[in-house]
């Protein structure tokens, strides 16, 4: 291998796998673990889930460290760089720059995720600065606001119904509190599993007590000015209706964190500027590979077409094989994996593998009414492309299975429907 | 060579089945089965492969 210094830009999981693929292929070289963040890489599913549980239940308050600092220098030998911004790219000299630094890489892993989309009038950088009460979901030290938000008994809003809104509505509801969740779209989740099944998702919702509002928009935050300082007072929606809330919650989408790209002659997505890669996690640029939230991904699998997802498993498996193939581009070979979520609400566990991208998605099993669970199937031509399940942890890797084996419709379906409770 | 899964930990996420569906499954109660929890030296990489993907780190291999 020639590389002799492998630069990883971004500490959280894509970056984290990154950089211990790199050790386990046998470099030996310089490795520079670049991340914003303050603290070494932790798992992020947990803040939306267990973190917000009330004090004593397992998982209450606690972050997931996989490597502490020292394993990371010590072991790993990495050189780790936290609380440091790239701030830009120079392909043609192979500099990364960091503020007034520029730092010289041989092969380098984009690993620096998304960013959550503020509401306007919001952002703490913004020119009204910080509103408290108004917050997102998606480092530490949010998750330590909703739950302190939450250890205060807020009355909560939360604004989008995508999977880590609905977990905060989960929280709420589990101490018994008062959450409405407010969706522009006439149903929730229609981009991330079809609309097909949102409908399914929005039951969950109204039968553990959330007040579930689809079809209306935020139009604007009614706020309090306290000691100088300004704090959400309600929510006021497009239909005239105003919510007053403690407890503001954004998740409302996110923006892969690229601006640090543009100009850099790295090839950007032209709608969300995510970075482009192949099938091997390569980007245009030699020796420059992205994975993780903030690449768009070529997947064999479903005929190269390209996802940006936004999953654990995927920023895992990714995150390694860019590690692999920055190192070593003779042996990159295409990546193909099944993408898998999973999202815990209100005691169920829904899970979904492969693409909602479909030409037909059908309900094989319904039984959440009688308590029983819920698969939906994805099919493309004859093939089965995708599932999801709620309730049904034994069949969702079963389902996973025939995805990625690309089998056939007809049997997916025989499969499914031999799992009801109930023939159906 | 000896497989130990943590049943505390493991919240039934599969990701070990995905990867060595002979030796894990998870059952009805969202919690791993391991099927052959002594197997064979040859089967070492994809057992591996199993407990690196663990989102809860709650497998080991011993031996």
């Amino acid at each position: 291998m020639s590389v002799g210094r492998l630069v990883v830009v971004g500490a959280s999981l894509t970056g984290l796998r990154a950089v211990e693929a790199a050790r386990r292929a046998g470099y030996d070289g310089e490795l520079v673990l670049v991340g914003d963040e303050v603290h070494a890489p932790y798992d992020r599913p947990p803040l939306s889930k267990a973190f917000l549980d009330p004090d004593g239940e397992r998982g209450a308050g606690e972050v997931t460290q996989f490597r502490t600092e020292e394993v990371l220098r010590d072991e790993l030998r990495v050189d780790l760089r936290l609380g440091v911004r790239a701030t830009g790219l120079d392909t043609a000299a192979g500099e990364l720059v960091l503020g007034d630094e520029r730092l010289a890489y041989d092969a380098l892993v984009v690993a620096t995720g998304s960013v959550p989309r503020w509401l306007p009038g919001t952002d703490p950088a913004g020119p009204d600065g910080p509103l408290a009460g108004v917050t997102q979901l998606r480092t530490l030290e949010d998750a330590r606001t909703v739950r302190a938000a939450l250890e205060a008994g807020a009355r909560t809003v939360v604004v989008g119904a995508g999977f880590i809104g609905s977990e905060v509505a989960s929280a709420a509801r589990k101490r018994g509190l008062p959450v409405t969740i407010v969706e522009a779209l006439d149903l929730p989740l229609t981009r991330s599993i079809g609309p097909e099944i949102g409908a399914a998702c929005a039951d969950l919702h109204r039968a553990a007590g959330t007040d579930l509002r689809l079809g209306v928009g935020v139009a604007g935050l009614e706020e309090d000015v306290v000691d100088g300082r300004r704090r959400v007072r309600a929510v006021r929606l497009t239909d005239g209706t105003t919510l007053p809330a403690d407890l503001v919650v954004l998740g409302i989408g996110v923006r892969p964190a690229t601006a640090w790209l543009e100009g850099s002659g790295v090839a950007l997505h032209e709608g969300d500027r995510g970075v482009l890669v192949d099938a091997t996690m390569a980007t245009n640029v030699p020796g420059v590979y992205a994975a993780g939230d903030v690449a768009h991904v070529a997947n064999p699998l479903f005929d190269g077409e390209q996802h940006r997802l936004e999953h654990w498993t995927n920023a895992a498996d990714h995150g390694a094989a860019a590690a692999r193939h920055a190192l070593d581009p003779a042996a990159a070979a295409p990546v193909v994996t099944v993408p898998y979520f999973w999202s815990d609400w209100y005691g169920h566990r829904l899970q979904f593998v492969g693409t909602p991208r479909a030409e037909e998605v059908r309900v094989v099993v319904d039984e959440l009414a009688a308590g029983g669970g819920f698969v939906a199937l994805y099919r493309r031509a004859d093939r089965v492309v995708g599932a999801f399940t709620v309730d049904r942890p034994r069949d969702i890797m079963k389902l996973r299975r025939r995805v990625l084996d690309r089998g056939t419709w007809d049997e997916a379906v025989a499969y499914a429907a031999g799992t009801a409770t109930v023939a159906t | 060579m000896r497989i130990v899964a943590d049943l505390a930990t493991c919240e039934g996420l599969g990701m070990c089945e995905a990867m060595a569906p002979d030796f894990f499954e998870v059952d009805d109660d969202g919690v791993v089965a391991v099927l052959d929890p002594a197997p064979g030296e040859e089967h070492r990489a994809d057992l591996l492969a199993a407990v690196d993907a663990c989102p809860v780190l709650a497998l080991a291999l011993e031996g």
